[in-house]
């Protein structure tokens, strides 16, 4: 059968440009015949399997190579293998890239090129597509032997007719044949090719990064994937009747890399000088083990796959307090199990890094969606008083400096550290400058030199609570590490004083670290209407949220933080600058005005972070949180500044 | 002693360590408490064999029997309930050099951290576990261990325990990748202490399961056992526990057995008639999970920044 001619577009308004307003004008390198935008947001969507994230990827870093910021986030599935064709089964990505650094998804799609037509009900439900998105739709479902599969393709037609979105049905897979025997396997790299051809990606980077990635597997294979995508090129170029895009690259300088928020976690430990990750496998974290599994040796570091998180956690104290550094890498639930021993570590006083890739909680709730649910656990997870530094990433380049600050802290302080991230963190890829190590970043802490003469191995500070610690191997420093209540002696005590002392030695070191830290940075001005305070992931989305608010001239700005417990100071006088502040969290909360129950109102829980806020800081402190499984657009949250604005009457 | 030579010549040691500097917090358990024993047996094994104390770690759970490292004079880990194990296994990790012992109970080792158990004795780092059973919780107030005896009374089981005891000598001889499985009682001191000194030389995890009284909860429960030395056959062979022919002579019953057998072993530990004592399974060639964790450990500051650097440019674009 011949390939069908596409339908063509016919009036100049239907193009593959969803938003033509950002149509950039007079780009000194775009070709006659090229049009030229600023950004762009693209998705790959298919069952699981077929590779649509690795097409993603390899388009990602073709863009960042070519000068584009790039944000790119993986739409996973939370089953292995869902059935085909099923609308909970979307495998996909999503590349935003444009002429600025992208820090995070962005609103809806431009253009989607879909597998098959169930996969992206999942993605409508969450509002990933609008008027004018363009679809490249595989049309071989038109056809299929099935009448189920014929009338479900032609419903979704219509449906996606009704939403405004321009659909090209497209016999992508018959394509493939000419190439592949099977292109079930074949087609991503087919994919790859349009976008390429699309976009005017430089198609000999693409050749580069396939065989890169699958050099191992064999010329053959190379040869394939590499025909299938200039297929590809040549498909788009000759069924899309519209001119190709062309966005320009921003000035950078050279020396960037580009990844994901848990490689970047790993090259963090490395660079940190962690020597051991015990950890026991949870999504979203363990990519960050099995990325440490592959490179680790070249920095004589070991992975160790415990029996269970508990386990995980137990080896890598031990580790700690034998003078090795160490850390656990986990999530929600792995977090519920260390517990116990994270109350051990606090007060013992045991340096280690615990990172926390949140997910979707409580339970094993959403195991692959991103959400900071917590937060609270992180600093309140543990019975009794069991003070500890939190920090939490906001970007991925964070994700590596902080884990090195993490160490530091921990060991300076004499502390457990949890350092949250997050799922969108953890599978997003975004370029970010190359850090330079240092020779001390790596300084084990191990010291085998005696132990002095008189000083006892918890010789506290009576300001800072801090103390020197023994490390076994040291002579005359030999003392027994207890989770008891102890003295200085670290003799088991029972007496009051002793619990009360201990208890406040500890709650000192977070208020000596709190001295160390400044205050953060405001983005935008001092004082305003509204203020938007957020923590982690969605640091890039608030940010853009206020971005457009204030481009339309209110008075919004945004803090972000990075030190949970303790807070960075200056808050309270920020805060002073403004009429109302705000919390933005993907968490669960009631909504601030109560429940409405039987006629009346019951007043309602508040988001984690307002929680804290009314705490630390005091005053109102208003919160926006929903648990969507998916990361915070920008739109929706500068809809809910306006919003709030509105309340205040100054819109 | 005191690096005195077989030809009288006088080694004079930079450093010399007396029983008294392994001797630690003063020992609170019940008088006639089996765990005096064992502490004695250990610091007399790190005195005979001078490990330095700065370079001996005694780990433990949560117990009577856990409260151990606080009456050593070395560096010591009283860690959480259940949790010995993993801790211990951490601490060795990436310190080959440290000499570790491990003290846990039977509620400590075979309940809430038998998980642990099966896979400390699967890694099989270096280190000597023992495990004090005295078929109770005793820490807690007399509650049913997975060592009670059935139809033993406790306090949570006051009409006697209903599910059948297991015998952790059989138990860690079923798992994988075990390398030393040995079985002693507090009340022969020549015995505990050869046996934990075989333990010590072994390379790899050396299990040695302690029947240990405790006086206060389970006073009669090896009184049988201890009044009867008939009950307790010695397992001898050359390459098992060595006693002296005095001390051996206590025990009228001798049962040649060779610890490289391991299907000999499992059928000595089913006899339900007595309870032997001695070395049930020993076999040095079993990968120690060491060896693994110790990869990188000499690795120089200069190349560790090399590897980095790699790593690094693996993402560059
Ligand atoms: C998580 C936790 N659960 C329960 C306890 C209470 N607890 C302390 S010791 C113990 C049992 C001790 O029995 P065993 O391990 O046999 O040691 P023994 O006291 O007999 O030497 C229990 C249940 C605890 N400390 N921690
Ligand atoms: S209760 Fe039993 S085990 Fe505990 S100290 Fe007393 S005698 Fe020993
Ligand atoms: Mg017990």
């Amino acid at each position: 059968m011949p390939i069908r001619p596409v339908a063509k577009n016919t009036a100049s308004s239907v193009s593959m440009s969803a938003s033509p307003g950002t149509r950039a004008s007079g780009s000194a390198e775009a070709q006659a015949n090229q049009q030229v935008v600023e950004e762009r947001i693209v998705e790959i969507v298919a069952d699981s399997g077929e590779g649509a994230q690795k097409a993603g990827q390899i388009f990602g870093t073709i863009s960042a190579k070519m000068g584009n910021g790039v944000w790119t986030v993986e739409i996973i599935p939370a089953e292995i293998k869902p059935p085909s064709r099923s609308r909970a089964g979307a495998s996909g990505i999503r590349i935003r890239f444009g002429t600025k650094e992208m820090t995070n998804m962005g609103d809806e799609a431009d253009l989607v090129v879909a597998l098959n037509e169930q996969v992206l009900f999942g993605r409508m439900e969450q509002r990933a597509y609008h008027k004018g998105t363009v679809l490249l739709l595989e049309s071989k479902w038109r056809d299929d032997p099935d009448p189920k599969v014929r009338q479900a393709y032609a419903d979704a037609l219509e449906q996606f007719q009704h939403n405004g979105y321009t659909v090209h049905e497209m016999p992508m897979e018959q394509a493939c044949m000419e190439h592949t025997s099977n292109p079930r396997l074949g087609k991503n790299m087919f994919v790859l090719g349009m976008l390429c051809w699309i976009y005017q990606r430089d198609a000999t980077l693409a050749e580069q990064e396939i065989q890169a990635i699958f050099g191992r597997k064999g010329e053959k294979v190379v040869a394939m994937n590499q025909a299938l995508l200039r297929a590809g090129v040549a498909f788009a170029r000759e069924q899309l009747e519209e001119d190709p895009y062309y966005i320009p690259p921003m000035e950078v300088d050279a020396s960037r890399m580009v990844l994901n928020g848990n490689q970047a976690l790993g090259l963090g430990v490395m660079a940190a000088g962690i020597e051991v990750v015990s950890m026991y496998p949870i999504t979203p974290a363990t990519s960050a083990s099995h990325y440490l599994a592959g490179v680790y040796k070249k920095v004589g570091g070991v992975v160790h796959q415990a029996e269970d998180e508990i386990a995980a956690m137990g080896f890598a104290i031990g580790c700690s307090y034998a003078g090795k550094t160490a850390c656990t890498i986990t999530s929600g639930p792995g977090l519920a199990l260390k517990t116990e021993l994270l109350g051990l570590a606090v007060m013992a006083e045991v340096p280690l890094v615990i990172i926390d890739v949140q997910r979707g909680s409580p339970s094993t709730g959403l195991p692959t969606k991103v959400e900071q649910g917590d937060l609270l656990a992180a600093l309140y997870g543990e019975p009794g008083d069991a003070p500890k530094p939190v920090l939490a990433a906001a970007t991925i380049e964070d994700c590596l400096e902080l884990t090195v600050t993490a160490r530091k802290i921990a060991e300076a302080f004499r502390t457990p550290v949890i350092l949250l991230t997050d799922a969108n963190l953890a599978s997003g890829v975004q370029p970010i400058p190359r850090p330079q190590v240092t020779e001390d970043w790596l300084a084990p802490p191990i010291d085998q030199s005696p132990w002095q003469d008189g000083v006892c191995p918890y010789d506290w500070d009576a300001e800072t609570g801090l103390s020197p610690r023994p490390i076994p191997g040291q002579r005359g420093g030999e003392y027994v590490l207890t989770g008891l209540t102890h003295t200085r002696h670290s003799k088991v005590a029972y007496d009051s004083h002793s619990h009360q002392l201990g208890c406040e030695m500890r709650s000192r070191k977070l208020a000596a670290l709190r001295s160390t830290l400044t205050p953060p940075k405001i983005h935008g001005d001092e004082q305003g209407d509204l203020l938007v305070v957020g923590w982690g992931s969605t640091l890039g989305a608030i940010e853009e949220a206020v971005n457009r608010a204030r481009a339309e001239g209110q008075r919004v700005s945004s803090v972000h933080l990075r030190f949970l417990s303790p807070m960075e100071p200056g808050l309270k006088e920020i805060f002073s600058g403004f009429k109302r502040v705000m919390t933005v969290e993907i968490s669960y909360s009631d909504p601030p005005e109560g429940l409405t129950m039987g006629g009346g109102t019951q007043p309602g829980r508040p988001s984690q972070l307002a929680l804290l806020l009314r705490e630390q800081v005091g005053g109102e402190i208003d919160y926006w949180s929903i648990t969507p499984g998916h990361p915070l657009s920008p739109r929706q949250i500068y809809d809910v500044l306006m919003g709030r604005l509105a309340d205040l009457d100054v819109v | 002693m005191f690096g005195l030579k077989k030809d009288w010549s006088l080694d004079v040691l930079p450093r010399y360590f007396t029983f008294e500097d392994y001797e630690g917090g003063e020992a609170r358990w019940c008088p006639g408490c089996g765990d005096f024993g064992v502490l004695t047996a250990v610091q007399r094994i790190c005195r005979d064999k001078q490990i330095p104390p700065e370079k001996t770690v005694c780990v433990s759970g949560i117990g009577c029997s856990s409260r151990l490292p606080h009456y050593m004079h070395t560096y010591g880990f009283h860690g959480l309930h259940g949790r010995a194990l993993p801790i211990a296994c951490g601490i060795k990790s990436r310190r080959p050099d440290l000499t570790v012992w491990v003290a846990t109970g039977d509620g400590d080792c075979c309940s809430i951290g038998a998980g642990h158990w099966i896979h400390a004795i699967r890694y099989n780092m270096d280190m000597v576990v023992m495990l004090f059973d005295n078929n109770i919780y005793g820490l807690t107030k007399m509650q049913t261990s997975p060592t009670t005896r059935r139809g033993f009374r406790t306090n949570t089981h006051p009409e006697g325990a209903w599910i059948p005891h297991l015998d952790p000598t059989a138990v860690t001889l079923g798992f994988t990748n075990v390398s030393f499985v040995a079985r002693t009682v507090d009340w022969n001191p020549p015995h505990l202490y050869a046996t934990l000194q075989k333990a010590s030389e072994h390379r790899g995890m050396s299990f040695v399961h302690i029947l240990q009284r405790c006086p206060h909860f389970t006073g009669k429960v090896f009184e049988e056992l201890q009044q009867d030395p008939a009950l307790t056959p010695l397992l001898t062979h050359d390459d098992g526990i060595q006693l002296d022919p005095d001390v051996a002579k206590i025990f009228p019953n001798h049962q040649v057995h060779d610890p490289s057998d391991h299907g000999a072993a499992m059928q000595m530990v089913e006899r339900d008639d007595v309870v032997p004592i001695g070395l049930f399974f020993q076999d040095q060639s079993r990968p120690c999970y060491d060896e693994f964790m110790k990869q990188g450990l000499e690795m120089a500051t200069e190349d560790k920044l090399r590897g980095l650097e790699q790593a690094l440019d693996h993402f560059m674009i």
